[in-house]
């Protein structure tokens, strides 16, 4: 089989941002020109073999004392987004950011902080390595047997619920090679779970061989007493889980399709023994990443991002607030498909965008200067990193200098700021 | 399978769709002004004063969207669709469920409801009302509410994402990408007023995606101002407005999709802001809403102060209250989702009634399927087929569309419910007989699907 297309123009700063953007939460001030001096390889790879976790900065607050994640509302949101501004390991940030979409789980049907970010520590240990081990571990995690009733599914009352997803979001695709027969037939396979409703404690979720069914069942036309383990090997050894995973991989990082040929690349890459690791190696070098058209940045990248511009840190619940209102409340999924990638603008989640633009920049005032619309221009700019941008923006953006000259330098400068954080070409990656 | 290999683009692309996630936002290419011969033409944002350029396609400014809301509100007033969306799956057999049919407690040993709680259901004896659609009870002994006892299609999906993709879609096809409401704008809207398509959420409705026209979502109308005490404030602020919707504008026209998307709703944001900067923190109206968390009630209050207004809305859709998946401990939540959901419809059509408004209005209530006859065990009900809905108004005609299909010969080989009325047969009779619209534009093989008659 050919080799895996790899990008082989120049790798340079605007290379090396897009690359910070779509496999983690954007450069720091500096970091984009850093990275790119190490060339594409070296620069995919510091972000799939990261180094010990380290998290720079203050740690995060709420009115001044520290976060209570397990416990107060919305400090579930402040923990976690603070760990994709302060980590040094941005890519298990933000594949654990996939994994809670792929295995979107919302406390709305759990009803415990705790046992969500339990399930987040898990997605973040699995992040990168193998995808049947995190099958496994996601099909036993009490918030996802509370969110998909696998503590309900007995042999007594069998309950479809994650044996359906298990096949239509997890691991196939809708309609992807299996019928409604197996759907029942994989909930049989997966009872034996139980667990307490109310409460968090996770020692509290165990296996239970007397809620189990035992008899024999026929999944994808094979027959046998299987039990949860069958259940995930039988989807894993599904004909159509790897051209699944991998195209559904890859749909996070790039917005095109991938040709026939790197899609047989990737499926080989992965059905070497389920690894997620050097399938994202491939397709973060993939030429498609590099030359193809932008990305919508996600809310919580897009605000990640602009706390590591800015080098700010999450010291207030607005952060999970105005995350809301821009459409994506972490642990909070709006339902067992994740987010709609396709659609994260509109009328409404702009103003959200908005208003958790106007919170970076609370009590962050400019320094002020010289009101020449171009070094106006050029010290917004330079505020939030020095980000790229389109000729149309820089444009249109000078234009408001211009017309705004009188209203005085710092509220000139200001509103830059807040606008080029709206633009389109920072809204996008 | 045979097809692993075969053509995987298609098959990642049908995922797409079929998790509901094909359908586009705001964009691609809209709002495209056919043959107003605008293309690189300037314009002059009205606020900020200064001219902008806009290029490729012919594209309007925001200043021309604005203008576009601002004519439409002129002309004649159109008939209001409102879609209102049960998300997960309402069990039917508990909205009207059938307590004399022996069958009914086999099926529910735990779930059954007892007859003495019920409301009589005048169309079929057989059938009692949930005691929290009690309003919807009222509403229908009024003639103002129309029940669909077992709507659906053949051969139904169980899956959440594609049915509702069916339903949003008008079609049982995963490969369509504009919703059913959107191509009848696309069709029949205008090309600069995002308000006739609106959705009233966090978000885009997918039964609104069009392809070429515009179409808004908004939170409520009381919520579109930009300042925030707590944050950071712009004393420029509606000329940082201007100038990002101005900015929109240029990427709304060009050829990256995400930049268009991100241009387009700078662009519209701008427009809708300056449409409702008239509506302060209450709406004041004629009427009590419920009070809630949720939002639904305040949304439906706003809707009708939009329509008082005379903001020239023409399709709406909006969520109602409520987890309806239940799977497991369903009484409750479906009882309080209900409730809540049936007390604001009906405070929504006295406040119509109050405005002089409610013969302009018809509200479609759906939902993704029924669920299970049998009940799980776990206290719930797994996905079902056909399932229940609801048109209000004072214009509709009251009465069943289809009807009850009971349980002894209503279920099929899955122990689900059997429709007796196509969900593309009510859009077809809702496109004709309440917009006007030649049906076969927007619902695919619209011609073999039969019209109820739906008005009085």
């Amino acid at each position: 089989m050919a080799p895996l297309p790899v990008y082989s123009k120049p790798f340079g700063s605007q290379q090396a941002e897009r690359l910070l953007w779509r496999a983690g939460f954007g450069p720091r001030p500096g970091e984009a020109k850093a990275l790119a001096a190490q060339g594409l390889r070296a620069a995919v790879l510091s972000l799939t073999r990261p180094q010990a976790e380290q998290l720079t900065g203050p740690a995060p607050t709420d009115r001044g004392a520290p976060i209570a994640p397990y416990d107060a509302f919305g400090h579930d949101h402040l923990w976690w987004l603070d760990r994709m501004v302060r980590s040094n390991r941005p890519l298990v940030e933000r594949m654990t950011l996939v994994w809670h979409d792929w295995f979107a789980t919302s406390n709305v049907g759990v009803g415990s902080q705790r046992l969500m970010l339990n399930q987040n520590e898990t997605l973040r240990q699995g992040a990168l390595g193998s995808f049947r081990d995190l099958l496994l571990s996601v099909t036993q995690d009490p918030a996802m047997l509370l969110w998909l009733s696998g503590v309900k599914n007995t042999r007594f009352s069998p309950n479809e619920n994650y044996g359906r997803e298990l096949m239509e979001l997890f691991t196939l695709g809708v309609d992807n090679g299996y019928t409604e027969t197996d759907v029942r037939e994989q909930a049989r396979a997966l009872t034996g779970w139980r667990g307490r409703k109310r409460g968090d404690n996770a020692a509290d979720f165990v296996y239970d061989t007397r809620l189990h069914d035992t008899g024999s069942k026929t999944i994808f036309g094979k027959s046998g007493t299987f039990d949860w383990t069958d259940s995930c090997r039988l989807c894993l050894e599904h004909p159509s889980h790897p051209g699944y995973l991998v195209g559904k991989l890859w749909s996070y990082f790039v917005p095109t399709a991938p040709t026939k040929a790197t899609l047989s690349g990737l499926k080989a890459l992965y059905g070497n023994g389920y690894r997620i690791q050097p399938v994202v190696e491939a397709i973060l070098q993939h030429p498609d990443l590099y030359d193809g058209p932008r990305m919508v940045k996600p809310p919580v990248v897009f605000t990640a991002g602009l706390l590591r511009a800015l080098g700010g840190g999450v010291d207030t619940i607005l952060w999970a607030r105005l995350g809301a209102g821009a459409g994506q409340r972490l642990f909070y999924p709006p339902n067992v498909a994740g987010w709609d990638d396709s659609r994260w603008l509109d009328t409404a989640t702009f103003r959200g965008r908005w208003f958790l633009a106007s919170l970076a920049f609370t009590g962050k005032p400019p320094q002020g200067g010289s009101s020449d619309p171009a070094k106006l221009l050029d010290r917004a700019r330079a505020a939030l990193g020095g980000p790229t941008l389109t000729t149309a923006t820089s444009t249109a953006l000078l234009d408001f200098a211009k017309k705004n000259r009188s209203s005085g330098a710092a509220v000139v400068e200001s509103a830059l700021r807040q606008l080029l954080v709206m633009s389109p070409d920072l809204q996008t990656c | 399978m045979a097809c692993d290999d075969c053509n995987r683009t298609e098959l990642l692309r049908r995922a797409v769709a079929e998790a509901g996630r094909g359908l586009p936002a705001i964009e691609p290419g809209m709002p495209l002004p056919a043959g107003t011969g605008l293309s690189r033409r300037s314009f002059v944002t009205h606020a900020a004063g200064f001219a902008l350029a806009v290029y490729g396609g012919g594209r309007l400014s925001a200043a021309l969207l604005d203008d576009g809301i601002a004519a439409a509100a002129t002309g004649p007033q159109q008939p209001v669709l409102v879609s209102i969306f049960l998300e997960g799956g309402i069990d039917a057999l508990s909205v009207l469920y059938p307590a004399s049919d022996p069958l009914y407690a086999q099926l529910r040993p735990k779930l059954a409801l007892p007859a003495s709680s019920g409301l009589p259901f005048a169309e079929d004896p057989r059938l009692l009302w949930h005691p929290s659609a009690a309003p919807l009870a009222t509403l229908h002994g009024e003639g103002k509410l129309t029940v669909l006892p077992a709507v659906g299609y053949d051969h139904p999906d169980k899956s959440h994402f594609t049915s509702r993709h069916y339903w949003e879609v008008g079609a049982t096809d995963t490969h369509l990408l504009t919703g059913w409401l959107g191509r009848y704008l696309d069709a029949t809207g205008a090309a600069d007023n995002p308000l006739q398509g609106l959705s009233l959420d966090n978000g885009l409705q997918p039964a609104l995606a069009t392809a070429r026209v515009p179409v808004a979502s908004l939170d409520s109308p009381d919520r579109y101002g930009f300042s925030d005490p707590r944050l950071t404030s712009f004393p420029l602020e509606q000329q940082m407005l201007d100038s990002a919707g101005g900015l929109g504008a240029v990427h709304a026209a060009g050829h990256d999709p995400a930049l268009r998307q991100a241009g387009s709703a700078a662009q519209q944001a701008r427009a809708l802001r300056g449409r409702l900067s008239q509506f302060g923190a209450d709406f004041h109206p004629p009427v009590t809403y419920p009070q809630s968390t949720d939002d639904f009630p305040h949304r439906l209050a706003g809707l009708a102060a939009m329509l008082a207004a005379g903001l020239p809305l023409h399709c709406v859709a909006l969520k109602a209250p409520g987890h309806y998946d239940t799977h497991a401990d369903q009484a409750k939540a479906l009882s309080d989702g209900l409730k809540l959901t049936a007390d604001s419809l009906l405070a929504f059509q006295r406040d119509l009634e109050a405005r002089g408004l409610a013969d302009r209005v018809l509200v479609h209530v759906w939902s993704e399927f029924g669920r299970r006859a049998r009940e799980n065990g776990s206290n719930g009900t797994d996905h079902g087929a056909a399932g229940v809905g609801f048109l209000l108004g004072s214009r509709v005609r009251g009465g069943m569309v289809g009807e009850f299909p009971g349980l002894a010969g209503g279920l099929d080989e899955q122990g689900n419910l059997r429709a007796t009325a196509d969900f593309r047969g009510v859009y077809a009779a809702l496109l004709e007989q309440w917009l006007g619209f030649d049906a076969a534009q927007v619902i695919p093989g619209a011609a073999q699907f039969q019209r109820p008659q739906l008005l009085r």
